[in-house]
């Protein structure tokens, strides 16, 4: 028996909602995504907001928020460091700039653990932050994490909008809840996804327009959320009544 | 895993265990400790004391017996086979200690020793495993 598995439920017993930025392809802004909302939620009225970064082989919320030089707190377990109001979590504390080449089992075995060993108290939010597809983080985060609430997001291209339907179609059949789908990175030139994910059955929370000033903003707080994406993000989040937000203020 | 994690994730499987095969008591708990995981076996001992002691009507008689697997690592690139103790010298405190935490972290600072691949396998001892709950109905 793994005695891990037994304690993840209690592990997480305090979090409210837990929501997993998720799409079929790497480079559609998942991180930028999960970081932004992160942010955005912390800054109003009174959410308790984590941050846990699961793409292992690539994180990279560390480097959109400019997190450095934290480290978790040993106390019956480990205890996420909070930074500008988020309790991050990541495998950088301990792989640090190394390369992380782990395979399916390895990758299954080290969210397990991670699951297991952190604590992290009472939440409103915590956004999971996943690697593309629906490879192991994905299946243990269906697994482990029965609460999780998926967010997906796709790019205008036929290739990331090909590929997150894949993804929908499997967690509708698993019948798992879906907040909606983002379109991101839209120009004047692309064509709507709008109209080609009507089957889905999906709610279209609506497109942020690819915003050439954002890469400037990477590891500045201040300055990610002022750019036109984080703005858009958060008026996406005010809009959709899927995120049943109770805002009284500060946002 | 941080020791005192892990002894209340193996209270929490025998408590399980116990409501499942309906178990009045449990009598014995048998752990496997994976030698990469580093655990502390006094830190863990006395946290395990702490964690049972308000489950006193399940758990007040239950021995613990841990027995240590030494760990072993397969290249599969290679096929060699290495222990960890033939490893340790590739580690400092700090990469020791975040393989204490995720034993995964292992494949970022350790190598094959033959081909200097980080594509092994850790075919045994890679952490803690609770191996039988004993008990009486």
């Amino acid at each position: 028996m793994d005695p891990r598995l037994e304690i993840i439920d209690e592990r997480l017993k305090e979090i409210k909602r837990v929501i997993a930025i998720t799409g079929g392809k790497g480079g559609i802004g998942k991180s930028l995504v999960a970081s932004t909302l992160a942010l955005t939620l912390s800054k109003s009225n009174n959410y308790r907001v984590g941050l846990l970064d699961l793409d292992f082989s690539g994180p990279s919320t560390d480097l959109i928020l400019g997190i450095e030089g934290i480290y978790p707190k040993e106390e019956k377990g480990i205890i996420p460091p909070e930074i500008y109001g988020i309790r991050f979590m990541s495998v950088i504390y301990y792989a640090q700039d190394n390369p992380t080449p782990l395979r399916g089992i390895d990758v299954s075995n080290a969210i397990i653990e991670l699951l297991a060993i952190t604590r992290w108290g009472r939440l409103d939010f915590l956004i999971v932050d996943m690697p593309p597809g629906i490879g192991d983080a994905t299946l243990d985060t269906i697994r482990l994490m029965k609460k999780t609430q998926f967010l997906t997001l796709t790019t205008p291209s036929i290739v990331a909008l090909g590929t997150v339907k894949k993804m929908l179609a499997m967690l509708k059949e698993l019948n798992l809840p879906i907040i909606g789908i983002i379109e991101n990175m839209r120009t004047a030139k692309s064509p709507s996804i709008e109209g080609q994910i009507n089957g889905l059955d999906v709610p279209y929370l609506g497109a942020i327009d690819f915003d050439e000033n954002l890469e400037n903003s990477i590891g500045d707080k201040n300055r990610l959320l002022e750019t036109a994406f984080a703005q858009r993000l958060r008026e996406i989040l005010l809009r959709a009544p899927q995120f049943k937000l109770n805002i009284v203020s500060g946002l | 895993m941080h020791e005192w994690a892990l002894a209340e994730a193996v209270v929490s499987t025998a408590l399980k265990a116990a409501e499942k095969e309906r178990l009045q008591e449990i009598t014995k708990i048998k752990i496997v400790m994976g030698e990469l995981q580093q655990i502390d076996a006094e830190i863990f001992a006395s946290a395990l004391k702490e964690v049972i002691l308000p489950q006193k009507e399940t758990l007040k008689n239950a021995k613990i017996e841990i027995k240590a697997e030494k760990a072993v690592f397969k290249c599969r690139v290679c096929q060699h086979i290495w222990t960890f103790a033939e490893a340790t010298n590739q580690l400092n405190e700090e990469e020791s200690e975040s393989i204490h935490f995720i034993p995964e972290i292992s494949h970022c600072y350790l190598r094959c020793p033959q081909c200097k691949s980080s594509d092994f396998e850790v075919i045994k001892g890679r952490g803690v495993w609770v191996d039988s709950i004993e008990g009486e109905q």
